[in-house]
């Protein structure tokens, strides 16, 4: 071997892992150190006023119930909105494996392409969509003869409408993975259990559910991480309103940080959100490992 | 689900309800953006244009600046795809068919690191940047994206495939590593290239909070920060902001349908755990 054969894994992996340090993880573990200070606007102009302020940012954080709120809210976007989503997904896959299906690639398309569009510009179209007055949904609504519906003004239901929303946004993406999943289950499952006489819904809980656990176990965990990360949404159609309805926990982090220039506070938010999401992931492994359902 | 066949007609009828509902707002903003201004506010409120009109888009290209967000979020797409296209494709190689001390410690760690959220660094970054005076430029734009973690793992499951012993053969025949990388290991993995170009694309030319923290000014602005200011500008001109919406969302659904088996295989590959 030559000295440029064994240094070229370096000098091809090299740059990669310049910039992932420099720009990412330096600046994760300075997130951690900002965040036990009170780097605030007038740090920002002179340095010289930061103060370390050890932990106090978290127990302030904790005082506040604006940050409760923001947490309560992202909790129920992710606990609402997670298996929303996945059952929706996994309602499209089993449509498009069904042997009676027409046109699979053409259906496939079309249920995706919610998924590769502007979150941004898609919220806006939303927002008219569920417009009080000139909304076609209240439109149809009304035409059915239920009562309109005040989807983005009404705290009680503009949770409610932005989960709507992101399930219309995101379902697509876990239908390709489940739909992966589908095609993969041996025939012979099918075939024994009808050996068995196990009818259609039998066969779906005993074979196509135990087949399928541990990629919706992945595909829950993924979309939880994102769904932790809300915060366009309610930027463009709500603004975190009404009355604080949909404050996100980024939306926070963002308000905190990028309005008032609370830097340190806001790191901590940042942390916070971090410690949470690991502590979900981990309790989905952990339940997940004692149902048996991962090798 | 196999065997017996279910009802053709339930199944496609629930087909079509589904693909009804996915497709409907994005007929409804191409419907709307080409309605007579003022009209989609009409009850009941209308599904077609009755006299369609362009007027929408000249008045978002000459009232809005419209022409500078779309060149600022091309730009920026296209050099974000390219940066990580560099970055991504020689460090999965390298994990993938390289040897090289502590290569899979190394690797476990960025795995690991998958579960941190960008947007814990988002805040250390921006001091950062504005001590480099890179706020408000294309390139503090850029930063987060040229290298990242999940890139590396596409290529790297990709790269895995490629047999060593061609490599081997060339480096028996003398060929440099440089030489190997550009005429055997980039042809072999043009596919999850294309794959991988489309991810940078599409997520640079989607992505909202990092622009929106360091685009200042107005005329740098990429067109979800614009779209999203300009709506609470404009909440009223339902016609205006569909074409705004048109303008942003179809150069990536176009993107989307013509490189569809590509976007689709590295979503797959990218959901296999490690």
């Amino acid at each position: 071997m030559s000295p440029l054969q064994r240094a070229s894994g370096w000098i091809f992996a090299g740059p990669a892992l310049v910039v992932l340090s420099v720009f990412f993880f330096l600046p994760v573990l300075a997130a951690f150190a900002l965040s036990l200070t009170d780097f605030d606007i007038y740090a920002l102009a002179d340095i010289s006023n930061l103060r370390f302020v050890g932990l106090d940012n978290y127990a302030e954080l904790i005082g506040r119930p604006i940050f409760w709120k923001a947490l309560g809210n992202t909790v129920y976007f992710v606990g609402a909105g997670v298996p929303l989503s996945i059952a929706v997904s996994l309602f499209a896959a089993l449509l498009l494996h069904s042997r009676a299906s027409f046109l699979k690639p053409l259906f496939r398309t079309a249920l995706f392409a919610p998924v590769v569009t502007t979150v941004v510009a898609v919220a806006v179209i939303w927002r008219y969509l569920l417009h009080t007055r000139y909304g076609i949904l209240n439109a149809a609504l009304e035409s059915v003869g239920l009562p309109a519906v005040d989807w983005l003004g009404d705290p009680n239901v503009s949770m409610p409408a932005i989960i709507l929303f992101a399930v219309w946004k995101n379902f697509g993406y876990n239908m390709i993975i489940i739909l992966a999943g589908l095609q993969a289950i041996p025939d012979d499952l099918y075939e024994a259990a009808r050996i068995d006489g196990a009818n259609r819904v039998q066969q779906f809980i005993h074979v196509t559910l135990p087949s399928l656990a541990p990629i919706l176990f992945l595909v829950g965990v993924i979309t939880t991480a994102g769904y932790f990360q809300l915060f366009a949404e309610p930027y463009v159609m709500t603004e975190g309103g009404p009355v604080q309805s949909t404050l996100s926990i980024l939306y926070f982090m963002y308000e905190e940080g990028f309005k008032w220039w609370s830097l340190g506070s806001a790191s901590a938010v940042a942390f916070l959100l971090f410690v949470i999401m690991l502590g979900v992931t981990a309790v989905q492994y952990a339940v997940m490992r004692r149902r048996g359902g991962l090798a | 689900m196999k065997g017996r066949a279910s009802n053709p007609l339930v199944v496609n009828g629930a087909l079509i309800g589904l693909a009804l509902v996915a497709l409907f707002p994005l007929f409804w903003m191409i419907s709307v953006s080409l309605m007579q201004p003022g009209e989609a506010a009409d009850v009941p409120p209308p599904l077609l244009p009755s006299d369609p009109t362009f007027e929408n888009y000249l008045r978002l290209f000459g009232q809005t600046g419209m022409g500078r967000y779309f060149l600022n979020s091309l730009v920026l797409a296209v050099s974000a795809t390219a940066l990580s296209l560099f970055f991504n494709v020689t460090a999965g190689y390298a994990f993938a068919k390289l040897r090289f001390k502590g290569r899979d410690t190394i690797f476990r760690l960025l795995l690991a690191a998958l579960v941190i959220p960008a947007q814990v660094a988002m805040i250390p970054l921006f001091l950062m940047l504005k001590e480099m005076g890179l706020i408000n430029t294309y390139l503090g734009v850029l930063v987060p994206t040229m290298a990242n973690v999940f890139g590396i793992f596409l290529v790297r499951q990709y790269a895995l495939s490629v047999p060593t012993e061609m490599l081997e053969a060339a480096r028996l025949d003398g060929a440099g590593e440089i030489r190997i990388f550009a005429s055997i290991v980039l042809p072999a993995l043009r596919p999850i290239i294309v794959t991988l170009g489309i991810f940078a694309f599409l997520a640079s030319w989607n992505d909202f909070l990092w622009p929106l923290i360091v685009l200042i000014d107005d005329d740098m602005y990429t067109l979800p920060v614009a779209i999203a200011a300009l709506s609470r500008e404009h909440v009223q001109d339902a016609e205006l902001m569909m074409a705004g919406a048109v303008v942003t969302v179809l150069p990536v659904l176009f993107l989307f349908l013509g490189l569809q088996r590509f976007y689709l295989r590295g979503l797959l590959l990218g959901s296999v755990k490690g």
